[in-house]
């Protein structure tokens, strides 16, 4: 906490630095709201995002917000009902935001809240032990055919939620009943992995990043991701698609900002964390984080968000959780 | 493992990290020497300066060395004036306080602190040779056998029931694990008995939690209580005879290698912990001891003294096995120790030494330091600490209260968690007063989502409960479990029956 707030200083020094030379800021400040405690995913990426866009003195200043409760839940109801004093306010969230609307978790939906944009993703992805023999998804569904009720696959979210629905997602593009593979929930990755190693699992479904990670360490293999095209980080991971099962699926995080806002300060939202991608400020953040670059602005974030909905929501009738 | 213990040296002996030790060892020596303040108000006390700190290493050598710098600091009130800081001192008590009381304050205070100094650094060298080992076991371990574990662990607790406590240790127990199941588990979609209310959705905090149940009712205990506050009228025994004489040395030798060894192996097993230990040191020693040296325990045996202390500092070392290697907190305090490591994005368990080999190294080279520091810090201050359990209770008691508050409500910036806090805090004050164990409770909570997680998650993975005695290491822990809870009681009763028997004869 001590590093982030002697970065949120040097940041605020090299803004009042450049300022001087360079053009006023686009926005003079934004406060981000996060609906989960500190060092979290939500977290990082408001706060990562805020120290790029004070360092690169596209925003004169960030302040950040912490409003944990009801699994971000609080922080949703806080934007909507405080909604006349909030508009400078960005809160960050994530898919899960659309599977808890889903499940009525969540009163409301990401359709209440004005849509900034989206800025950052993670594909998912399935992991294997290194020293399974099964090598690719069509080793896994063939072993699965074979027993399918000591093939479980393991997972950080409860069932229906996100690391189930891509299990989910890629069995039933192998012609597979998604209902019927044993999905075994773990609360942290630390768990699931272990449980990866000591066989307890045939498979684990996780976060392509984290996946990368444990391939790097030469511990589990990449048997397949959700995104359309190889990355060159790790250019021997197979894509779902290549495999020749159609699976496309991206955990985005992106911003809201509070139901009402004026178009033109919705806008200029929009064209501050644009014009934030052409900086190194940004690239340093997200090279550090190992974020992929994934921007989605206001209508098309809106048309990514439903088509998100639409297959989410089937799978989850599919899956018997609506 | 040279390798690891050259990270580990590297790791510790930076500045910073020195710093932490000696701090920490200072910190949990002059608050655990206070009455009432214990190893875990005071490790609650201190997760937010830890977590602020941001490097997992040095917060978890500060906490390490808190912990320890506690349990030592507890035995010195518990001698001076009978008032054991922590629970894992009562037992110091029983013969320091005798000896104390004779005019032998100093040398009990030199016994402890060899005792202790023994204890912790026979401990850390048991658990440089055999954590590595029990991570690759850990490796072994599948659900069903976490499961086995669990119930292992809260089984143990019947250990806190004291005599004719084990309906209020186990009412506490099942409370802790009902609250365990308010919120989002791992294993189902669905939010149970939140009442409707979002804070709740995500369950309990456990920070928060401990906090209501050790750090505030202290508190409010204090202030409620002003007998209790009473820190003694200063003339409880001249600090004189310091040394030891050789006869004593010689007949606490055997005594020290025993419970060093038996301590550690408490500790390692997951829900026993330094008090456990501490108790069934004592016990064991009164019954090997032959003819005038039992008769001695309880009036000032300098073997009395010496067992609990040593046993207890092994065991806080032994249970940073599970901690480090499973995950799996070993007691009250660990589980403290393992919310802060959660905290700091650390996940202990068998990935620790892998993902973060110099934390673990560095918290393992940094208990043979703390023990050091130990050491010197109580042989030649020992007059001087004394002196410090004269603080004015008005001073300690709104510096609790800050950093409890404070503590809950750093990490979530809920303003929730401070009703949820006092609300609990006041409930447990309650417990307290009708002599109800809190420790079993916070057990029970931490021990009940595991549980329930492990539990649904075997069955899933089995198409049923087979697995309890399909698998040999579930069914040999359940057994175990079942032993652990079986033994005890039946010797109680015994027990019972015997002094019924000497009354009648009477």
């Amino acid at each position: 906490m001590r590093k982030t707030f002697s970065k949120i200083l040097l940041a605020a020094a090299i803004t009042l630095g450049a300022g001087m030379t360079q053009a006023a800021p686009m926005l003079d400040s934004i406060h981000f709201l996060i609906p989960g405690g500190a060092g979290g995913g939500w977290d990082g990426t408001a706060r990562g995002t805020g120290e790029a866009l004070t360092n690169a003195g596209l925003i004169g200043q960030a302040s950040y917000e912490n409003m944990s409760g009801g699994g971000g839940g609080k922080a949703i109801g806080y934007l909507i009902e405080n909604a006349d004093s909030q508009s400078g306010t960005l809160m960050v969230n994530s898919t899960p935001i659309v599977i808890r609307s889903l499940t009525g978790r969540f009163p409301q939906s990401f359709r209440d809240l004005t849509m900034v944009a989206g800025t950052i993703g993670d594909y998912a992805a399935l992991v294997v032990s290194k020293d399974s023999p099964i090598m690719s998804f069509e080793d896994l569904v063939a072993a699965y055919k074979a027993d399918p009720r000591s093939t479980a696959i393991g997972g950080g979210s409860v069932p229906g939620g996100m690391d189930h629905i891509v299990v989910a997602m890629a069995m039933e593009a192998a012609g597979e009943d998604p209902t019927k593979v044993k999905y075994i929930p773990y609360d942290a990755g630390g768990k699931a992995m272990a449980s990866l190693l000591s066989g307890e699992i045939a498979a684990l479904s996780t976060g392509f990043s984290e996946a990368v990670g444990m391939a790097q360490a030469g511990e589990a293999r990449i048997i397949g991701f959700t995104g359309q095209e190889r990355v060159d980080a790790v250019a021997d991971a197979k894509t779902f698609t290549e495999q020749g099962y159609e699976v496309d699926f991206v955990n985005w995080r992106g911003f809201f900002a509070a139901p009402g806002l004026s178009a033109e300060k919705a806008d200029a939202y929009r064209a501050t964390i644009a014009a934030m991608y052409e900086t190194p400020e940004w690239e340093e953040v997200r090279a550090r984080n190992g974020w992929v670059n994934i921007h989605n602005s206001g209508d098309e974030f809106t048309a990514f968000l439903e088509k998100q909905e639409e297959v989410i929501k089937t799978l989850m009738v599919k899956l018997g959780f609506l | 493992m040279f390798e690891g213990v050259m990270l580990g040296l590297s790791t510790a002996l930076t500045l910073q990290n020195l710093l932490m030790v000696v701090g920490g060892c200072l910190i949990g020596t002059f608050i655990g020497m206070l009455p009432g303040l214990g190893p875990m108000s005071i490790i609650a006390i201190m997760i937010p300066v830890a977590i602020t700190l941001g490097d997992p290493s040095s917060a978890l050598i500060l906490l390490a060395g808190v912990y320890y710098g506690a349990i030592f600091g507890g035995s010195t009130s518990s001698i001076l004036i009978n008032a054991p800081g922590v629970a894992s001192t009562v037992a110091t008590s029983f013969d320091g306080y005798p000896m104390a009381r004779a005019g032998k304050a100093g040398k009990a205070l030199t016994i402890a602190a060899i005792s202790s100094f023994t204890g912790g650094t026979v401990g850390a060298i048991l658990l440089l040779f055999f954590a590595p080992a029990m991570a690759k076991v850990a490796l072994l371990f599948h659900s069903a056998e976490y499961f086995a574990l669990m119930v292992v662990g809260l089984s143990a607790i019947a250990a806190f029931a004291g005599s004719g406590q084990v309906a209020k240790a186990l009412m506490m127990t099942v409370l802790g694990l009902m609250l365990a199941t308010v919120g989002e588990s791992a294993q189902f979609s669905a939010a149970r008995f939140t009442a409707g209310i979002m804070d709740l959705q995500s369950g309990f905090s456990f920070i928060t939690l401990a906090m209501a149940l050790f750090a505030l009712p202290e508190a409010i205990y204090l202030v409620l209580d002003p007998l209790r506050s009473k820190t003694g009228d200063g003339d409880s025994g001249e600090i004189k005879e310091l040394r030891i004489t050789k006869e004593e040395a010689k007949s606490i030798a055997p005594v020290l290698g025993r419970q060093s060894i038996q301590g550690f192996l408490i500790g390692v097993m997951p829900g026993a912990g330094a008090t456990i230990a501490s108790f069934l040191g004592y016990a064991v020693e009164r019954n090997i001891a032959k003819g005038e040296d039992q008769a001695q325990f309880g009036k000032g045996s300098v073997k009395g003294l010496a067992a609990p202390e040593c046993a207890n500092n092994a065991a806080c070392t032994g249970s940073f096995v599970p901690l480090l290697t499973l995950g799996i907190p070993g007691s009250g305090t660990t589980a403290i120790l393992l919310g802060a490591l959660i905290a700091l994005n650390v996940s202990p368990g068998p990935r620790l030494m892998i993902d973060n080999p110099e934390i673990f190294w560095a918290v393992i080279v940094s208990m043979y330091i703390g023990n050091l520091v130990l050491l010197v810090l109580n042989l030649p201050l020992i007059p001087y600490i004394a002196k410090l359990l004269a603080i004015p209770r008005n001073y300690l008691i709104p510096f609790i209260l800050f950093f409890t508050l404070m503590g809950s409500y750093i990490g979530q910036n809920n303003a929730t968690e401070l009703l949820i806090l006092v609300g609990m805090g006041v409930c447990a004050t309650v417990l307290r007063f009708a002599n109800f164990p809190l420790p079993p409770l916070l057990i029970g909570f931490i021990l009940g989502q595991m549980l329930e997680d492990n539990f649904s998650r075997a069955t899933n993975l089995t198409d049923g409960v087979s697995f309890m005695w399909e698998r040999p290491m579930t069914l040999c822990l359940l057994i175990l479990a079942v032993g652990l809870i079986i033994v005890p009681s039946t010797r109680a009763k015994m027990a019972m029956r015997k002094r019924k028997g000497v009354a009648l004869g009477d």
